[in-house]
């Protein structure tokens, strides 16, 4: 009775902090106010049950917390660590999950495969930014900004000098990577916060400009015509580009899956998450921050502009539209997701994130809602994400035997 | 020197406007050492608030000064109410998580309290009544200074001296000093934290409410997306003050406004935001501290 009694408060409580949102519509011009009761009656039901959910999440994280104490379940192998620590079974998983990928575009329509090289552009993009985001532990909020920078040097380098598709990703990636850099440079020897900050207005300067700088962007409409890449100079129809597209993204996926964990296990990927975990530590270890902020920075932006000449290349059109904080936010929501510096939970949020707006269509005026409610409900709830990134670490083993 | 003087007192109502919103963000950070990036979206529910009650009171065919009076107090009364919530959610749970936790929650906050106005009320921008009258006093000089202007610029000195006094003389700002200072400390000398830190989130709440409803009937339109870019100028104005400093917060937001009223009225009005954000990186290079902060190195 107790539970029921919080829980009718929260409803309560929420009901009215929302009523005049919910509830009323005012016209200012015609002087009508609309009423809309069901909306509040929607609105109590539904905060009824989510603050019961929301107590229940919060007890069994408590709960689970002093079980790990007592139970020292160190030695322990749950089934998902076993999927991953164990070849034996991972790597079945993972030919079948590249087959599937390989035989998608002979299966479906170009349609589905559009959507795909989509999904698998958003998979590279939280990979990068999970360098940044999820190993570094700097909080990105203007990824998409170096993202604009390579659909736009795509864009202009081709219409201007005419340069191919090849010849811009390799431009592409440095270019953004550059911005990184000299963006990094003031503001990574900060705190974190302010980094957040100043990637966020960074964000809005660079579409502010491609909006704005008329002569040479072409404001806000944008530049249309953007080749595709060819190959080897072959002229394909349009079904074949379709599917030439989904296997360069595909095979930079695969790169990028590659890199992503090369550098994970290396030295430098250790520094980041040494530098996540503890700053001061860190420093104390002989790490020289600054600099380790700004290669995870730079290596961020290289993979957001490689990216962005594929999405202009992709959409063959390119807008400052295409350059929100929505996407941004997306992006950061797929790391968040998928677990912090967890290259399968990257992959994994990404597919999810993308094509369940894309086939569940009455759900995506909602999309942006839930990614806002996915941040908060992870952070609070889970915040190593769908997938935990399998921690590094020295394990006395033989305590069982004995 | 009419243009100049406009300039000058645009910029002084802009400045007003970016403290009263910054000193909820240094007001925050003071207590939580955190950056509550949804404080922009309180700003916007207490402009959607003002715009509901107005509407509503004006149908009913209430009297003008009852309808400003008591729009003012809901959009203040509401605003604290979700600052109140956006910190029990969002930021209590997450009291003792790794740095990144409550700033990425934050920013979850942010987009969704925009996205649920957005899908509540609309997306497009809506007209909002001019609640100040016009002066008849100001008369002569509406080419420099509107009477809303002039009630900005008022709210804007007033808040600041209350809240100076507040901080100073009070018992509760006595604890959020304590606070800042060593939070664990004033924890075991008998400070009550948890309601210390909704007391801040709802005074600083309750000022951005409103400033959200003096801009909108300054404005004359909102939409939900004015909560963000008021917010990262608020932030700009803390930070350039000093983040933590309210004396800083009430500079930095005169130091913002002036650049931008300044920039927009000689330079070009096509890049406000983008002289507002060199403007913060420029600080951050030179003066990370900001201009009233104190330079202090982060210790175990």
């Amino acid at each position: 009775m107790a539970e029921f009694k919080k829980s009718f408060i929260a409803a309560l409580w929420f009901v009215i902090l929302t009523f005049p949102f919910v509830a009323m519509k005012v016209d200012s011009f015609e002087k009508v106010v609309t009423w809309r009761w069901d909306n509040v009656l929607y609105m109590g039901v539904g905060c009824f049950f989510f603050s019961w959910l929301w107590r229940y999440l919060l007890q069994r994280k408590e709960f689970s917390k002093t079980e790990d104490k007592n139970k020292k379940s160190l030695f322990q192998q749950t089934l998902k660590d076993r999927l991953f620590s164990d070849p034996k079974v991972f790597r079945p998983v993972l030919i079948a999950a590249f087959c599937v990928a390989v035989i998608f575009p002979f299966l479906f329509s170009p349609y589905q495969t559009t959507i795909m090289t989509t999904a698998l552009i958003y998979v590279v993009l939280g990979l990068g930014l999970n360098i940044v985001v999820g190993l570094a532990g700097l909080l990105d909020l203007g990824y998409v900004a170096f993202y604009a920078v390579g659909a736009y040097s795509y864009a202009l380098f081709n219409y201007y000098y005419g340069w191919g598709f090849w010849s811009i990703l390799p431009a592409g990636a440095i270019l953004a990577a550059m911005f990184g850099v000299v963006l990094g440079v003031p503001v990574l020897r900060l705190r974190g916060d302010y980094l957040a900050i100043v990637t966020l207005g960074f964000g809005e300067i660079i579409r502010l400009i491609l909006e704005n700088w008329d002569e040479v962007t072409f404001g806000p409409q944008g530049i249309p015509n953007i080749p595709k890449p060819n190959f080897f100079g072959l002229e394909m129809d349009f079904q074949t580009t379709t599917l030439y597209m989904y296997f360069v993204v595909f095979v930079m996926t695969i790169f990028t899956i590659v890199v992503v964990r090369r550098l994970n296990n290396s030295r430098i990927g250790r520094a980041w998450i040494a530098l996540r975990e503890d700053e001061i530590a860190c420093q104390a270890m002989g790490i020289d921050t600054t600099k380790t902020k700004l290669i995870a920075f730079g290596l961020g932006a290289t993979w957001a502009g490689m990216m962005g000449v594929f999405f202009a290349a992709k959409n063959s059109f390119v807008n400052p539209h295409s350059f929100t904080f929505i996407q941004s936010a997306m992006i950061l929501c797929i790391v968040v997701l998928g677990g912090m510096g967890s290259i399968v939970g990257a992959i994994l949020a990404a597919l999810i994130l993308v094509l369940l707006p894309e086939y569940l269509r009455a759900f995506s005026e909602y999309r942006m809602l839930i990614f806002g409610g996915i941040m908060i409900i992870m952070m609070v709830f889970r915040p190593e994400g769908l997938i935990s990134n399998v921690r590094r670490k020295y394990e006395l083993h033989g305590g069982e035997k004995n | 020197m009419d243009y100049f003087l406009e300039l000058l007192l645009g910029g002084l109502t802009r400045g007003s406007i970016y403290a009263l919103i910054a000193l909820g963000y240094t007001m925050v950070y003071g207590v939580l050492g955190l950056i509550n990036f949804a404080h922009g979206e309180v700003y916007m529910i207490g402009a959607f608030v003002g715009l509901i009650v107005s509407g509503l009171l004006t149908v009913l065919g209430w009297p003008v000064l009852a309808i400003v009076a008591i729009a003012t107090v809901c959009a203040m009364v509401y605003a604290a109410a979700y600052g109140f919530t956006i910190e029990k959610v969002a930021y209590q749970p997450l009291r003792h998580a790794p740095r990144l936790s409550p700033l990425i929650s934050a920013i979850g906050m942010s987009i969704f309290l925009q996205n649920y106005v957005l899908l509540a009320q609309s997306s497009d921008f809506q007209a909002f009544p001019q609640l100040v009258p016009d002066f008849e006093f100001l008369e002569p000089y509406t080419h420099i200074i509107l009477s809303s202007e002039l009630v900005i610029i008022l709210a804007g000195v007033v808040t600041l001296i209350v809240l100076f006094l507040l901080i100073k003389f009070t018992k509760i700002g006595k604890a959020m000093r304590a606070i800042s200072q060593d939070r664990q400390m004033a924890m075991l000398l008998g400070v009550n934290v948890d309601n210390v830190i909704s007391a801040t989130f709802i005074i600083g709440s309750a000022l951005a409410g409103l400033g959200g409803i003096l801009v909108a009937s300054h404005v004359g339109q909102i939409n939900f997306y004015i909560g963000f870019i008021a917010g990262l100028k608020a932030f700009t104005a803390a930070v350039l003050g000093g983040i933590g400093s309210i004396p800083g917060a009430a500079l930095g937001g005169l130091i913002l406004g002036w650049t931008e009223s300044f920039a927009t009225g000689y330079v070009s009005s096509d890049y406000e935001d983008v002289f507002a954000f060199g403007l913060l990186v420029f600080i951050l290079i030179f003066r990370p501290a900001g201009i009233l902060g104190k330079v202090s190195s982060e210790k175990v």
